[in-house]
């Protein structure tokens, strides 16, 4: 194992994907709820996140370089895949393929996302707040594009706490294995109401 | 003498290893109870097309003609199986028969899995007894213990389960479910077990258990019904604790 850096990329891949990029969404879709209260709820809670002590130290330790990290290694990962799903089409297999292909989407999401909100505000002092993301929403092809990102990444997230399960050896059996399908699948229901219904509390 | 009923077969063949594959259709002379290979058989008895040529026989390989060999597995209607199990009443019609791509082809149906075996060596995949001296009988077993590792030792190598996989192809050096799987069968047995360490350095080796992205084919195509998904999980369970122990340092060795 001393001189193979394969199973060392891949565990810390592995657990970057929930810690701390998992955790984060899933923050990031609680902030973005409270848009479905009212833009005041969104926008306090929103600087709220802003006025974080070290922002920027936070920023990039857990989340730009653990992202950046799961996305590089991932779409590498994704690509050595080769999908057989016509000929063995089971529900695993199935995820197996989406779990790949929801994080290319992820990717080519959250850069755009990243570009139109944090970067914009870096580079422009673009303001952050309720009106912001209603204006982009406003157009119907944004609109879809990002409910298209938000089902992606929580549909990743949530099959990714599955295998994240099965890589550091929770779950063992098939039993657990198949109780824990039923929990993310619970997870993956919840968040992506959270995240479409703050789209659409942005958008109308 | 009544008309007989034939069924129809299309073989994508291929006449050496690095020649390009191309698909020929049999018509073959139906018999009760017969399997993929006695179909073949009478390919080889008549070597002629459904065009009516002449043709050279097609080539497969075979061992047991009992499913314990695993030397006659082929991609039957798309699936990996063994042909000399696969009865031709449970098939659909036409029947088509390719080798399992994952592997080299030698010729035809038959694919060379030097790769398998080259993995089981990687993971001392064996029960090391040879010394300079006498070792004496080994422990006595559990009963409860044998029976479960007697479902692990079924393996054949056969490589449905790598053929299942989308994780082992040209692109990644992963060595498929079956040799993780054996690795759990020795780390069982109570001599074996002695080396149960250098296996699991073994199996965090390029290629190995961490490639696995958990698409779980593997152990829905095992003609044996190995539970090979429960083998890596648990294999994964003790590489976490390994890790840990190695980086953190422990005093709990073997
Ligand atoms: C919203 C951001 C993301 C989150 C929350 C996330 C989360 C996760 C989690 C929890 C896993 C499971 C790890 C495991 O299998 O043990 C995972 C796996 C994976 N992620 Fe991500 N991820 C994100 C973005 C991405 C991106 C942008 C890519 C790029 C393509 C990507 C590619 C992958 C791949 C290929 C796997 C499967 C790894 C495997 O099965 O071994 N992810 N992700
Ligand atoms: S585990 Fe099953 S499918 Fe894989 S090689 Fe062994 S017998 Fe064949
Ligand atoms: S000939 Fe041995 S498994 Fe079929």
């Amino acid at each position: 194992m001393a001189d193979n850096k394969e199973f060392f990329n891949r565990r810390l891949h592995s657990f970057l994907g929930v810690f701390p990029i998992g955790l984060f969404l899933m923050q990031h879709l609680v902030v973005n709820h409270f848009a479905t209260y009212s833009p005041e709820a969104f926008n306090n809670a929103a600087h709220f996140m802003e006025n974080l002590p070290l922002r920027i130290l936070l920023e990039f330790a857990l989340i730009y370089i653990p992202l950046l990290f799961h996305a590089v290694y991932g779409i590498y990962i994704a690509f050595t895949a080769k999908s057989n799903l016509k000929r063995y089409g089971y529900f695993r297999n199935w995820m197996f393929m989406l779990q790949r292909v929801t994080g290319v989407l992820t990717l080519i999401f959250v850069v755009w996302h990243v570009w139109e909100t944090r970067l914009a505000y870096a580079i422009y002092g673009t303001e952050i707040n309720f009106d912001l993301m209603a204006d982009i929403l406003s157009s119907p092809f944004m609109f879809w594009f990002y409910i298209i990102g938000v089902i992606s990444a929580v549909f990743h997230f949530a099959n990714g706490l599955w295998s994240f399960c099965v890589t550091w050896g929770l779950t063992v059996t098939p039993k657990s294995q198949k109780f824990v399908t039923y929990v993310t699948l619970g997870v993956f229901v919840i968040f992506t109401y959270m995240g479409i219904a703050s789209l659409i509390s942005f958008a109308f | 003498m009544a008309e007989e009923t034939m069924i129809k077969m299309i073989i994508q063949r291929q006449d050496e290893p690095e020649a390009q594959p191309y698909e020929e259709e049999f018509d073959i002379p139906y018999r009760d109870n017969m399997n993929v290979i006695s179909a073949l058989m009478e390919i080889r008895r008549n070597p002629v097309n459904a065009k009516g040529e002449e043709t050279t026989p097609v080539y497969w390989d075979m061992g047991c003609l009992e499913e314990v060999c695993g030397a006659c597995s082929m991609v039957i209607n798309g699936k990996a199986m063994q042909s000399c199990t696969a009865l031709i009443d449970q098939l659909e019609q036409p029947v088509r028969l390719e080798p399992m791509r994952t592997f080299p082809v030698m010729r035809d149906l038959a694919v060379d899995r030097t790769q398998m075996f080259d993995s089981l060596k990687q993971v001392k995949a064996w029960v090391p007894i040879d010394g300079t001296y006498d070792l004496g009988e080994g422990q006595r077993m559990p009963e409860s213990k044998r029976q479960w590792a007697y479902e692990l030792s079924k393996c054949m190598t056969c490589g449905v389960c790598l053929e299942a996989c989308p994780n082992v192809n040209d692109n990644s050096d992963f060595i498929g479910p079956a040799a993780l799987s054996q690795v759990r069968l020795f780390n069982t047995h109570p001599t074996g077990e002695y080396h149960k360490a250098e296996r699991m350095e073994a199996v965090l080796d390029e290629g190995g258990l961490q490639a696995c992205g958990n698409a779980q084919n593997c152990v829905e195509a095992c003609p044996k019904g190995i539970p090979l998904t429960t083998s890596i999980a648990a294999l994964n369970r003790e590489a976490t604790l390994h890790s840990f122990k190695s980086f953190f340092g422990s005093d709990h060795h073997v």
